[in-house]
């Protein structure tokens, strides 16, 4: 089970209202490489991993849900103050019309998150290498919208979690290194 | 009151966050590197820093955690606000 900490992971301050850099984070919200398609894809793919890589999934499975947590306090921070024809000038007139100031998971076009964002192959090294291209997928995406971004309290927390992205992915090379040599192992023996 | 004073709710939260970091960090490191002893002492180390904090930090602002791992005041604080994205 999991315990919830009434704690940000990292502070997520914004210096203005801003509902057009919102529109552009709502990808890491709810699109095919933000932090809710991360946690469901690693904590997925525990059952059928081999046993020494499961508490890394777990971890990183877990710290998803805190960077999920982050995005949504940014949304939130840079929404809860706009007017509707400020929300209609950002972009997020249709948003507006459907959810008022509510968050939704959609990408940054307003599609509806969907699980065909996830795989699970069920094969280790086919689950770990996407796991490693969702990281650098991840990680360039927070570039982005770093380089669309002014607000440098915003940008700190992005610089966070663009960081978070490439300790992931290292780890998750390394397991397959991990994988790989119990592999070889039981090929000599 | 007085008490709440002499503490920066936000300064005690940020000291909070920057161990409890290095402990998410370090976990993740020891996932793949289960023998470097020197990581597993910090990371020891680490956690008594964080329960330390989190009890001060507790004594002022309510419980942290849920479903028991902090404990209550009088009356019931836990449901209590400022959620984390109202700080």
């Amino acid at each position: 089970m999991w315990y919830y900490e009434k704690k940000l992971q990292y502070p997520v301050k914004v210096t203005e209202c801003n509902p057009r850099l919102a529109k552009y984070l709502i990808e890491q919200y709810g699109g095919a490489d933000g932090e809710l398609s991360a946690a469901l894809r690693y904590l997925n793919q525990r059952y059928t991993i081999p046993d020494k890589v499961i508490g890394l999934l777990t971890d990183i499975g877990t710290e998803e849900f805190a960077h999920l947590e982050m995005i949504a306090t940014m949304i939130y921070k840079l929404t809860k103050d706009a007017t509707p024809e400020q929300m209609k000038e950002a972009g997020l007139g249709a948003h507006y019309a459907n959810h008022d100031h509510a968050l939704y998971y959609s990408n940054a076009a307003g599609s509806p998150w969907t699980a065909t964002y996830i795989a699970a192959k069920g094969d280790p090294i086919a689950d770990l290498y996407e796991d490693i291209a969702a990281e650098e997928k991840a990680r360039a995406t927070y570039q982005w919208i770093i380089n669309m971004s002014d607000d440098p309290c915003l940008n700190d927390s992005l610089k966070f979690l663009r960081e978070r992205e490439i300790i992931h992915s290292q780890r998750f090379r390394e397991a397959v290194e991990i994988l790989k040599f119990e592999k070889d192992r039981k090929v000599f023996f | 009151m007085s008490k709440q004073k002499t503490v920066n709710r936000y300064e005690l939260m940020e000291k909070i966050q920057m161990v409890d970091f290095a402990l998410v960090d370090l976990t993740l490191y020891l996932d793949t590197h289960p023998q470097d002893s020197q990581a597993i002492q910090q990371f020891n180390q680490l956690a008594v820093e964080s329960r330390d904090l989190k009890h001060v930090y507790e004594q002022h602002f309510g419980p942290l955690r849920q479903y028991g791992a902090s404990y209550s005041g009088y009356p019931w604080n836990w449901k209590d606000s400022p959620w984390p994205w109202q700080l």
